[in-house]
């Protein structure tokens, strides 16, 4: 296979120039790493550009900021395809740099890439974004970490009903895995709770950047006659402009695009990764084990939601606050029974909730009542 | 019936929207063609076309800068395939897929600091004036260089068909032993028929970035630049089948979406497909009978 033999040539070029660096050690000339104590090397990995206004600069901006810390070093790759791609940079990662603690941050990476690689490397600890890390199923230098960004989109939701004249909203998705279908419904589930009439329209692009087909979704949803739109995909900087041309609200997701769009931005959902990857990192330093499963929500400060835009109403922002108030005690339910998915059928009995915590939620299959739009 | 012409108005409004870069890069390849030499560089000359334009304009604050700058920049890179090409025993197809990866690796370099800002961008021409459907007014807001580009397909099939240097760069790409002997320049030909249709290739990416989807990111032409000049040979090498072609390209690719929002949502995976099923099949109606690659110059590489 020509991946393997590149990887050979690689480490073999990577073993001469450590033994060149040994011999200059011998010799007694200043080597970096001899002289200091080895640092902490944390490997970044990234589908797309760092500064896509979205998911990977939501990651790298946290990355940027563990630059200052002492004691650790990071190296980043970014534009990496969820293919074999991602196998070779963390295997170069680990083998030329010298990384000791990967964050494969995209969704797609973890199963087979991240479980393949982490199994050949049992010392080196593997922490993905998103994935659904299981004790019985997954090795044990393997784990993965997760905001409950969810809650925002309900945030979203309700910051969007307030703001809808035609009472139709719309969702720009990617592609329909869990992750995304709880911020479609969780979307859908706040406009609702304000006024039940409100329905979603959703546009799955089936990738996750392809920024023709994201402002060719937008405008038909416009066309439609939605007047707040949000999206999950990861870029969302076309869906936000284009909105902002045509003359509708906008709900950010991933990162603050209130530059994109300063007069119909009303709020987003953000990431706030700092606060994970901070801790993993202490952790680390501190010889302790780096937990397997960690997630969090806006309690624990994982998510947070952008300033509120011109576009939001004062009742509005009453509205979103005092909900926001309350998911900030921790463990928020949105998924309540009877909750029908909008095929008709029963999806949560009554008398069963899910709060944001549920890991059932990290599987979810449907589409909400209200939302125009199919999975397959 | 209502759900029907939501769909058509959507596809109508699509191929006038995602058709331009299309059609600019496939006249450019067009020209090259004509002249007996591939450019499969022009995938590159689009994206650093669409990055040039941008930047230019946000530094300047006038998109119309930017559209001569992105010309600039695909006549510079066209015209080093062109020259290179020139020399003896240089694949063109090999040094086009070198100038298709130098120029986005160019373009992502110094496209860096043009993600974040917000560059001017090109107005519309509202068209859609006399109506009161705000659908159809966004639909018919047409910009200026599909326009450009219509205009320069026809000249250029004009130019072909009826004057002096559109016969010499017939006579050059379809028969070399002709040129010499009516000493016609093969070199110096094909050399500015290169960098011509690059120019046109780069004011294609231009439309990218500056008026649809009017922003600059790295995964902005997503391989436009190869289809485009895969609808060359849909188009019989004949600039007037390109428009035809682009345009049919834009409306097929405007489906998917458009199906969604109306609740035909099975299959989108599908419809996303349906430009290249469209390709297809009228690829294969027009090849039968023996027929195929009609109209294609005698001294491509790939038909010799």
């Amino acid at each position: 296979m020509p991946a393997d033999t590149l990887l050979a040539t690689d480490v073999s070029r990577r073993r001469l120039l450590a033994g060149g660096a040994a011999g200059l050690a011998a010799l007694g000339l200043p080597g970096r790493r001899a002289s200091a104590a080895r640092p902490l090397i944390v490997g970044f990995i990234y589908v797309g550009p760092k500064d896509d206004y979205g998911y990977n600069q939501a990651h790298a901006e946290a990355a940027a900021m563990l630059k200052k810390t002492p004691g650790v070093s990071i190296v980043e790759e970014e534009r990496v395809p969820e293919s074999d791609d991602v196998s070779r940079t963390m295997e170069s990662m680990i083998r030329l740099d010298g990384a000791t603690l990967l964050f494969p941050t995209s969704f797609g990476y973890f199963d087979p890439y991240m479980l393949r690689t982490a199994a050949k490397y049992p010392n080196i600890q593997f922490r993905h974004c998103g994935g659904l890390w299981q004790k019985d199923k997954h090795p044990m230098n393997t784990g993965s970490y997760f905001g409950y960004i969810g809650m925002c989109q309900y945030l979203n939701g309700i910051a969007a009903a307030h703001a809808t004249k035609s009472k139709k909203i719309g969702f720009v998705a990617a592609k329909p895995i869990p992750q995304v279908l709880v911020n479609i419904n969780s979307f859908t589930l706040g406009a609702r709770s304000v006024d039940p009439a409100i329905t979603t329209s959703v546009i799955f692009t089936g990738e996750w950047s392809m920024p023709v087909k994201e402002a060719e979704a937008s405008n038909s949803l416009i066309d439609q006659g939605i007047d707040v739109v949000t999206c999950h995909v990861d870029s969302p900087k076309v869906v936000m402009e284009t909105a902002e041309r045509r003359g509708i609200f906008a709900c950010g997701y991933h990162a603050n695009q209130s530059k994109l769009a300063p007069k119909g931005y009303l709020t987003g959902a953000e990431w706030n990764w700092i606060t994970v990857y901070r801790q993993f990192i202490d952790d680390a330093l501190n010889g302790k084990p780096i937990p397997n499963f960690t997630r969090g929500g806006l309690a624990e400060g994982f998510v947070k939601m952008s300033p509120y835009g011109p576009g939001l109403s004062d009742a509005g922002r009453k509205n979103v606050d005092s909900v926001k108030a309350e998911m900030m005690k921790g463990g928020y339910t949105v998924f309540k029974g009877p909750l029908k998915d909008n095929k008709g059928n029963t999806v949560i009995p009554a008398g069963t909730a899910y709060p944001e915590t549920a890991i059932q939620l990290e599987s979810l299959n449907y589409l909400v009542e209200g939302v125009n739009g199919a999975i397959a | 019936m209502e759900a029907l012409s939501t769909v058509l108005l959507a596809m109508l409004a699509g191929s006038l929207r995602v058709s331009t870069p299309f059609l600019f890069v496939s006249i450019g390849e067009c020209l090259t063609e004509k002249s007996g030499r591939i450019n499969l560089g022009n995938e590159g000359v689009l994206v650093l076309g669409a990055m040039v334009a941008y930047a230019t304009s946000y530094e300047t604050g006038s998109p119309w800068a930017g559209v001569a700058a992105a010309g600039l920049a695909g006549l510079l890179l066209g015209g080093l395939h062109g020259a290179v090409c020139s020399l003896a025993r240089v694949n063109d197809v090999a040094m086009g897929i070198a100038i298709m990866l130098a120029g986005t690796g160019l373009a992502f370099f110094f496209g860096k600091p043009y993600v974040q800002p917000t560059a001017p961008l090109l107005p519309g021409i509202p068209f859609g004036f006399w109506s009161s459907s705000a659908q159809v007014r966004n639909a018919l807001l047409v910009c200026p260089l599909f326009l450009l580009g219509i205009a320069a397909a026809v000249a250029m099939e004009w130019c072909f068909r009826a004057t002096r240097v559109g016969l010499r760069i017939r006579i050059v790409g379809d028969s070399q032993d002709a040129a010499l002997a009516m000493g016609l320049p093969i070199a110096r030909t094909r050399f500015l028929a290169t960098a011509c249709g690059s120019a046109l290739a780069g004011v294609g990416g231009a439309f990218l970035s500056l008026y649809y989807p009017g922003s600059w990111n790295e995964g902005l032409s997503s391989g436009q630049g190869l289809m485009a000049v895969a609808l060359v040979v849909f188009a019989r090498w004949n600039p007037i089948n390109c428009i035809y072609a682009s345009l049919l390209f834009g409306a097929a690719g405007a489906l998917g979406p458009s199906l969604q929002t109306i609740g035909i949502t099975w299959g989108y995976y599908l419809f996303y497909a349906a430009p290249y099923v469209v390709t297809l099949i009228v690829l294969i109606i027009t090849a039968r009978g023996g027929r195929s690659l009609r109209g294609m110059p005698g001294q491509l590489s790939i038909g010799r």
